[in-house]
């Protein structure tokens, strides 16, 4: 089954729809799917952890992560399907983010690796938008905590669901033209190991939504103000969103 | 006037503050400061400054940022007045950081310095809790330093903005088993709090029940299960927290 959000009458409610139905998207208002707190981990993609593998040696990081690099999308980040992506003003570049999200089903502290599934309650899609990604060094609160950065949904689809959630294709697409395609096997953390350790100091509890990964933010991620950005993966859904200028947004979305 | 959260048969209750630093529940009823059980006082987005007074960053051998050194806390860390806090075993170094916290009262966005005080409800205290042992370079201060569950004591309350004449003139102290160890003046923050709403609110909304905590002073001291550690803002209030070992910690679970 599939849990989304919507937005009825000006009340946020919960709608399950049967995946056998189809769906019209255009005919609700698509909530962020989930409600809890947002954690993202950085520097998870294969390829982009390669292509840093230098700097990692060099200063100011001085030495490779010992444990999974974790920041948080704060709530104004968090849009639902087919809201507005503010692109800034003045033009600065910004970048689509693709990634799975791991939904939290219950309170979770201090979990083991082999256990991680069973607090997962199943999975939805993140755009993890931001700034060009130019320094892992201090929080990137600037690059990704504006409003709108963070797409989720449309739904979140039980973990029942999905076979093998470590090897789902993930494709972006930008104005409809494929622009990049990767999996979730390209997690250099997978997605329990991720669960257990960030409950090893952190109590997630239900509702509860970590990224696992984007890739490097190359141009083909490039987005701006017009375009419109989707992102695909298996087993899950699309989730579809315009790139507008921040200026031309008059609505509040919630 | 002074608002806080307590639990009280196992609801969110809110509650004001009367001089004796009791609850004071809608009724009138009172509940003894001693007997509450008290909740962080509100809910929000949680900003912390690093590096926020000059004497702080000279201490850590870093030069004050020229721009806000801001980080991210999740409400998983935050912890009420009179509650405990772990010290993981093992680790060599854990610190308290005394801290004013400015409490955001109205929705902020791209609101200029000359405005950004009428954004600010109230304040209250922090401590933001470090584990120096968990620093890695990346995204530093990393969450497995600050983000951990218990690690953010704040409260006991939140004082109205109207009710502190000068937010930037405060003594704000630190005491371990009653042993003055940290002593600064809100006086000193390189960042002050009309550029950290006009900062902040430039990059995103600020809701009500945001709370920034503005950064510590020098004085950091490690600390042991058994220390009883009182953060006090002039004017603000004084919150008290005790230090746990992991083992009694994970027996609450």
């Amino acid at each position: 089954m599939r849990h989304s959000r919507i937005l009825i009458d000006g009340v946020a409610s919960n709608l399950a729809i049967d995946p056998n139905q189809k769906q019209e998207m255009s005919s609700q208002y698509w909530l962020p799917a989930t409600t809890g707190t947002v954690f993202g981990i950085a520097l998870n993609d294969k390829a982009l952890y390669a292509s840093m593998e230098q700097a990692f040696n060099e200063k100011p990081h001085v030495n490779p992560p010992k444990t999974p690099v974790l920041h948080i999308k704060t709530d104004n980040t968090h849009i639902g399907y087919g809201a507005a992506i503010p692109a800034p003003n003045d033009g600065t570049p910004i970048y689509a983010g693709p990634s799975i999200g791991i939904v939290i089903g219950k309170q979770a502290t201090r979990v083991t690796e082999a256990s991680a599934m069973d607090y997962i309650s199943g999975f939805t899609i993140v755009n993890e938008v931001s700034l060009a990604e130019d320094s892992f060094y201090r929080p990137a609160v600037k690059a990704k905590c504006r409003d709108g950065f963070c797409p989720i949904g449309p739904w979140v689809v039980n973990k029942e669901a999905i076979a093998s959630p470590e090897s789902l294709d993930i494709h972006t697409f930008i104005n409809n033209e494929r622009v990049h395609s990767t999996s979730t096997d390209q997690l250099v953390h997978g997605l329990s190991k991720i669960v257990s350790y960030l409950s090893s100091f952190i109590t997630l509890q239900a509702g509860d939504l970590i990224i696992a990964g984007t890739p490097l933010r190359t141009e083909k991620l490039a987005l701006k103000a017009g375009d419109t950005v989707a992102i695909e993966i298996d087993s899950i859904g699309r989730l579809e969103n315009p790139v507008v200028l921040e200026s031309n947004i008059k609505t509040e979305q919630g | 006037m002074k608002r806080a959260r307590i639990l009280l048969n196992g609801e969110i209750t809110s509650v004001t503050v009367n001089d004796n630093l009791d609850a004071v529940l809608q009724d009138g009823t009172v509940i003894a400061q001693t007997e509450a059980d008290w909740l962080p006082p509100c809910d929000g987005k949680i900003f912390v400054l690093g590096l926020n007074y000059a004497d702080h960053a000279a201490e850590l051998a870093f030069k004050a940022p020229e721009e806000p050194l801001v980080f991210l806390k999740a409400p998983n860390t935050l912890q009420g007045h009179n509650k405990t806090t772990y010290r993981p075993d093992g680790v060599d170094y854990m610190h308290y950081e005394c801290e004013l916290v400015a409490v955001i009262g109205k929705i902020a966005k791209n609101v200029s310095r000359e405005d950004a005080m009428d954004y600010i409800g109230g304040y209250t205290v922090g401590n933001d809790y470090a584990i120096r042992d968990y620093l890695e370079n990346y995204y530093r201060p990393n969450l497995r330093v600050k983000s951990r569950d218990t690690c953010t004591p704040v409260g006991p309350y939140i004082v109205d903005a109207a009710d502190v004449a000068d937010p930037h003139n405060l003594t704000l102290r630190t005491f371990i088993n009653g042993e003055l160890k940290q002593e600064g003046s809100t006086s000193d923050l390189v960042f002050d709090l009309p550029f950290l709403v006009e900062y902040l609110s430039a990059i995103m909304t600020l809701e009500p029940g945001d709370m920034i905590f503005t950064g510590t002073p020098e004085g950091l001291a490690d600390v042991k299960p058994g220390d009883e550690i009182v953060t006090e803002v002039e004017g603000v209030g004084r919150l008290v927290n005790t230090i746990i070992s992991e083992r009694d910690y994970l027996k609450t679970l």
